[in-house]
């Protein structure tokens, strides 16, 4: 085992670290602020590389199609929170749904499975070559690090605003939330639009990156994303309470994640262990809190109800 | 104020469980009337209070705010004309907000919620007097997280939140119940205080049938859906739990069954 191959490979471990940590932080939104399991993703995180990456074969400019990747993120978004808001669907099958939907949609707005971009015909702002040998400000890891830092910016004030505070209300506790006339519903919806937005650009990025989109990019995204948001929030929960360095411990929390993914693979482990490996350790961190609760609190003596 | 008219609510049509919980109640209260309800477990008290907040649509029947007619107006556009304070201190209160970002919620009941900050400079001064008058110490803590309070001080700041912006009607559905007998007391004594300086409509069910004869001008006690006793003025005054208790009798012709209510 060479060690430098390990070294060799961690800049490209960060950067896809930090654009998963986009999309981890959009998880972040609807799993945490809003209390809700949003499998959309999972459609998603392919939406937006196929949406950006057919805009830009067909000649569109890079941050227009960004935009509409967005747009097309934040629809799916839409769509799942009116099959759980209008239609009564509980919200982890109003995703699949959506989900589901989205791998026909993707597919349609490919025209096939796999789409490639290539780096030297089309003026990417991300790629697998420009990691190293390139000026610090085309570098890759340096770009998303500033789009993340945007972004968390952005969140940050959205969720102090009054808007942003009924939609933190709505996932602590809904029935204040209506008692406080907040249309719970509306924030709910709003919520998946924002998260899936930030996937799909997430999605854009990374089929840049790679130099392609492909129909299965996303499978499994979900289970990546809450990888994210545990790790960050095991690693940082003792010392970033601020909501800003809650979202950060998200992105670095995906940073983390795919350098060990690295060094598992480095190590020797079998690549095809990789999703069952990922599943089962978020299965272990999301079993904690319950184990804690179950089998390690004093019961508390409660008076007459 | 408040004009309830002949409405019904059905629990689990069509099944063996089916339980019609409001039977045709009608219920008037003027501006400033402090209502205290009492009845034994499942009179229907807090299927009223759920109805009149808009928890669910009744089945028949009309409810009327301040002239305003309810009746189809979902539970958060309802809001804008109540404040609330839930059994379940709980209930009340998000719990991984600040104290300040509670109360700031609540100012803005009723109102858009736009991109303007959630809460300003200006509301925290306001806040720290409203809390200071509670007596619980929570006027330093305005950056607390609510989760870390008792649940008395929840109450009592689910209580501030329900009368921060001045409701039609103010709804309290056993509100002391969960709470320690001394606890009890003093979130009751901070309610009588704001009702009393902000001369508020108020509807409060209670299962202690002193505090029900204590407090408030007026009386009601339900059972089966229904309103069977009505009591204000000078009647209220002279009443005892006895009273009541013979009231419920010849009322109901059945005997009062609520341990609860009996024992405390």
């Amino acid at each position: 085992m060479d060690i430098t191959i390990l070294l060799n490979a961690m800049p490209g471990a960060i950067a896809q670290g930090l654009i998963w940590g986009i999309m981890a932080i959009g998880v972040y939104i609807t799993y945490k602020v809003l209390d809700v399991a949003d499998l959309t993703v999972d459609g998603t995180m392919c939406t937006g590389g196929a949406v950006s990456i057919m805009m830009m074969l067909s000649g569109h400019n890079i941050w227009f199609s960004l935009f509409v990747a967005v747009l097309a993120g934040m629809l799916a978004g839409l769509v799942t929170g009116v099959f759980h808001t209008a239609m009564g669907i509980p919200a982890i099958l109003a995703g699949i749904l959506t989900q589901l939907s989205l791998y026909s949609i993707n597919l349609k707005v490919m025209g096939k499975s796999n789409q490639a971009i290539s780096v030297e015909k089309y003026d990417l702002l991300v790629s697998l070559r420009y990691i190293k040998g390139v000026p610090f400000y085309q570098n890759t890891i340096f770009i998303v690090a500033i789009f993340t830092i945007i972004i968390i910016a952005v969140l940050y004030w959205f969720f102090g605003t009054e808007l942003g505070c009924s939609l933190r209300a709505t996932g602590c506790n809904p029935n204040m939330s209506r008692a406080q006339g907040i249309n719970t519903k509306w924030s709910v919806v709003l919520g998946l639009m924002i998260s899936n937005g930030l996937v799909a650009l997430s999605s854009a990025l990374f089929s840049q990156y790679q130099g392609f989109a492909d129909i299965n990019m996303g499978r499994g995204a979900i289970v990546i994303g809450l990888a994210a948001v545990i790790i960050g929030n095991v690693v940082f929960e003792k010392i970033f309470h601020n909501f800003a360095l809650k979202l950060l411990s998200v992105s670095i929390g995906a940073v983390i994640y795919y350098v060990v993914l690295q060094v598992v693979i480095w190590i020797g482990l079998d690549t095809d262990l990789l999703k069952l490996l990922s599943a089962l350790v978020v299965a272990f961190f999301l079993a904690v809190p319950y184990w804690k609760k179950e089998y390690f609190t004093k019961p508390i003596k409660r008076g007459e109800d | 104020m408040l004009d309830v008219q002949k409405i019904y609510k059905t629990f689990n049509p069509g099944t063996v469980n089916e339980k019609r919980a409001l039977n045709g109640l009608s219920l008037q209260l003027a501006e400033g009337d402090f209502v205290t309800v009492i009845g034994g477990n499942g009179a229907g008290k807090s299927t009223l209070l759920n109805a009149l907040a808009g928890t669910w649509l009744v089945d028949a029947g009309h409810i009327l705010i301040n002239g305003t007619d309810v009746t189809k107006m979902p539970e958060f556009k309802r809001a804008k004309f109540l404040g609330r304070v839930f059994q379940d201190p709980m209930m009340g209160t998000a719990a991984t907000m600040e104290i300040a970002e509670n109360l700031a919620l609540a100012a803005r009941r009723g109102e858009r919620r736009g991109l303007s900050k959630g809460i300003n400079r200006k509301e925290l001064e306001e806040y720290r007097e409203l809390l200071a008058m509670l007596d619980l110490g929570l006027e330093d803590r305005l950056t607390s997280k609510v989760g870390l309070l008792s649940g008395g001080q929840r109450q009592a700041v689910t209580l501030l939140m329900a009368t921060l912006k001045r409701p039609k009607l103010l709804l309290l559905d056993e509100h002391t119940a969960a709470l320690d007998p001394k606890t009890a007391a003093k979130v009751l004594e901070t309610t009588n205080k704001i009702v009393t300086k902000d001369h508020l409509t108020t509807l409060m069910i209670t299962h202690n049938m002193r505090d029900a004869i204590v407090n408030g001008n007026r009386l009601i006690m339900m059972s089966n859906g229904k309103i069977i006793l009505d009591i204000s003025g000078e009647e209220k005054k002279r009443l005892t739990v006895d009273d009541l208790l013979q009231k419920f009798a010849v009322a109901s012709g059945e005997k009062f069954d609520d341990d609860r209510t009996l024992l405390s």
